[in-house]
């Protein structure tokens, strides 16, 4: 038997060698580069890793989360775009939203119209009809806004402000929308939460690649600000170093905390919680407050990961969150480290990182060589789109990890360490 | 402009453009959908998890007809029909053994580990990337044609214009009406049908009355699985055998197993027709419809050019919202499906 603390060192030593390799093989710039990108990762999963190891959460919308986060951030830090606040836009725009604050109160009203007696099925009509009559407003005033933004500005722009602010805003908004998934989906069955969440993921991911005024869609926006110096003042190597001591200090801040809080009497209550939620209901714990707590706490940490993966891209992209693939990375990462283990989510987001971003090159030189023997011994002609195919291999090794774990190694690398009380 | 002509003429032709873009997309999308929230329903009703894998086991049926297209290409002219069509029986029966398989390598391990259901979700989705990884890499990203022949079109003249169903939507339609009494006389009268019900019931209550638990669950893969490849075959043979299709159908066919409430297939196949309604007629142009009224409308009134609930770009977000709204006031689906935690 192996003990943890074995397990720890053997797993942190095994990431180094494999870092070290990295360095050796493509150069200090590009394992910086790496480094960064999988500390980013490693945020995320910290995230995951407390609504699934802590609350039992399954989050299917990992992407959603992080291109929300990502949005808002980009909104918030990019720099000022002077067209857009000299033309009629901004007027036009504030139209929409006097409409949407409107329309709301009014349908607000329309649902409490009981209070004044009238009977709930015509409450329920006039709530709908003045819903209706709200989106329709509110949409038919910003197509003209959006295609005179789009015309004269092409995008809404940013607000210029620090990027700190933006990934804590970034943060707060997935934690915001992380709240409502939770509020419409926790006390029903647990799969509900994983297809709300899917949908949502869906739906941000549509709705920022359709805005283009707001995001330039396709176009995509780039070059978003950094915190720290870019390489432009500072070189590739030290400008990417400074960004991953930035993305580590997160880190080690959020595990620290995390830490902490896992020991003290609110984590106690929290591993009751997801241990045996009946007795936990019944010494009166709110167990889906609770899983709420979780749900916005962990998504807030998700945001805030993946608001510093998209800056260090330095571009926006809406069309490059892959709802699913990407999300389940993330997911691989936090079993196989070890769900509900901080430290094991960490080394586990490390490796699977480099793992996978190696695996790209791999797969492409197996497939490229595994062809030209079959032409060679059987004379097979390859299909024109193989190295696109090669890399859906990817996506099925991911599939096969996530059952492989779940069956043989649910605990992960490095198991969740049971705290006893003496 | 190919409009030109329809704003020209009478009502009754954007009547008939009604049915054509509206009620028949709509039945035929729903048909699919339905199809699929069957088998959705059933496993989330006897095996308590969400299949996610749902929308790639259609694609994998497809992709099984398109196989044996290839193979057995004069199959078809035999009968007079479309030949992915009348191999569609043997392709099902290679899906519900794909299936089965399936159940017993990844998730019986697991249910007889007694794990939380979520867990079996979770592999499941393990499951789904692993099936979608394989089908792109042997079968390309790319749209592909199930049947180089044309498709026979069916016009039926009315008001003037022409009220068009080709020959795959037609079997399609056919072929989901007569699951539909098919399952009902299988739920409702032989001895399988019933303890599918217990078992959705109650599952306790069945085993201990003794019901064969290993018995059901394969019957539930092989509806599952079958109507499945049912629905990928004849939507591929209506459009084309798209790998992406898989996702986009999941979460409409989720929506519909909500909607019809879990555990109840003909709640599945209503909650089917009602997504793919609701989705055809929100991003439908209503426009067209209320054009010829425009002279009796007042003079500040102007038709835009498109006027649609929802522009087409967003019609993923029809079925969330229609779950959502479910999820808020009805959990249990309109037809009182069960509630389990």
């Amino acid at each position: 038997m192996i003990t943890y603390r074995t397990r720890a060192l053997l797993m942190i030593s095994g990431t180094a060698v494999l870092v070290a390799l990295v360095f050796a093989w493509l150069g200090a710039a590009y394992g910086v580069r790496m480094l960064v990108e999988a500390s980013c990762f490693a945020l995320i999963a910290l995230g995951l890793t407390i609504q699934w190891g802590y609350a039992g959460l399954f989050n299917v919308g990992v992407m959603g989360f992080i291109a929300t986060a990502a949005f808002v951030s980009m909104l918030v830090s990019y720099p000022v775009n002077g067209l857009f606040w000299n033309s009629a836009g901004p007027a036009m725009l504030g139209r929409v939203g006097l409409y949407l604050v409107i329309g709301v109160a009014l349908t607000f009203a329309a649902s409490q119209t009981h209070l004044l007696g009238l009977p709930k099925k015509y409450r329920t009509l006039v709530t709908l009809i003045v819903g209706a009559a709200t989106y329709l407003a509110v949409t038919s005033a910003l197509d003209p806004a959006a295609s005179l933004i789009e015309a004269e500005a092409r995008f809404v722009g940013g607000f210029g402000m620090p990027v700190w602010l933006g990934w804590l805003l970034g943060g707060i908004a997935a934690g915001g929308l992380g709240w409502a998934m939770g509020r419409i989906t926790l006390g029903l069955r647990a799969d509900y939460m994983a297809i709300a969440t899917l949908g949502i993921s869906e739906i941000v991911k549509a709705f920022l690649k359709n805005a283009d005024w707001l995001t330039k869609g396709t176009l995509t926006v780039s070059p978003l600000p950094w915190p720290v110096p870019t390489p432009t003042e500072l070189g590739f190597v030290m400008s990417r170093a400074s960004y991953l001591a930035v993305t580590a200090t997160l880190i080690v801040v959020f595990y620290v905390l995390l830490e902490r809080a896992w020991a003290s009497p609110w984590g106690r209550m929290m591993r009751a919680i997801r241990d045996n939620e009946l007795s936990a209901a019944a010494m009166g714990k709110d167990v889906n407050r609770r899983r709420l707590e979780m749900m916005v706490l962990g998504n807030f940490i998700i945001g805030i990961g993946g608001a510093a993966l998209v800056t260090f891209s330095t571009i926006f992209d809406p069309a490059s969150f892959q709802p699913l693939n990407h999300t389940f990375l993330i997911w691989v990462m936090v079993i196989l480290g070890g769900a509900g283990n901080n430290l094991g989510t960490i080394l586990g987001a490390l490796l699977v990182y480099i793992v996978w971003i190696m695996s790209e090159p791999a797969a492409l030189f197996l497939f490229d060589h595994g062809a030209t023997l079959a032409n060679q011994l059987f004379g097979w002609e390859a299909p024109a789109d193989l190295a696109t195919r090669a890399l859906q291999m990817r996506v099925f090794v991911i599939g096969l990890v996530i059952t492989l774990v779940l069956r043989f190694a649910p605990q992960g690398l490095l198991p969740e360490k049971v705290v006893k009380y003496e | 402009m190919g409009e030109t002509g329809i704003l020209a003429a009478l009502p009754m032709n954007e009547f008939v453009f009604f049915i054509n873009k509206g009620l028949l997309a709509g039945l035929i999308i729903g048909s699919v959908y339905a199809l699929g929230a069957v088998g959705v329903t059933l496993i989330a009703g006897i095996l308590r998890f969400s299949h996610f894998p749902h929308g790639d086991m259609m694609t994998a049926g497809a992709f099984f007809a398109l196989i044996l297209t290839a193979i057995f290409p004069t199959a078809g002219a035999l009968i007079g029909l479309p030949t992915p069509f009348v191999l569609m029986p043997i392709a099902m029966a290679i899906t519900a053994l794909f299936a089965i398989g399936i159940d017993r390598v990844f998730y019986k391990p697991l249910r007889t580990a007694n794990v939380k259901p979520i867990v079996i979700v979770m592999a499941s989705i393990g499951v789904m990337l692993m099936m979608q990884g394989l089908i792109r890499l042997f079968g390309g990203t790319e749209a592909r044609q199930m049947e180089a022949g044309s498709k026979d079109i069916y016009k039926i003249p009315f008001g003037g214009r022409d009220i068009i169903l080709t020959e795959p939507q037609l079997l399609l339609i056919l072929f989901t009406a007569a699951v539909v009494v098919a399952l009902h006389f299988f739920l409702t009268r032989s001895r399988m049908g019933k303890a599918m019900r217990a078992m959705a019931d109650n599952a306790d209550l069945a085993r201990i009355s003794g019901i064969s638990t290993d018995h059901v669950v394969r019957t539930t893969w092989v509806i599952a699985g079958s109507l499945a490849a049912a629905a990928g075959t004849l939507l591929a043979l209506d459009v084309s055998l798209k790998p992406d299709l898989s996702f986009n159908a999941l979460l409409p066919i989720f929506a519909a197993a909500i909607v019809g409430g879990i555990g109840k297939p003909f709640g599945a196949i209503a909650g089917g027709l009602l997504v793919g309604f609701t989705e055809t007629l929100a991003v439908f142009n209503w426009s067209v419809l209320l054009r010829p009224l425009q002279p009796f409308m007042p003079e500040w009134l102007e038709l835009p050019q498109k006027l649609a609930f929802v522009p087409t770009e967003y019609k993923i977000v029809i079925p969330f919202f229609i779950l959502i709204a479910v999820l808020i006031w009805r959990p249990t689906g309109i037809f009182k499906g069960s509630l389990v935690k």
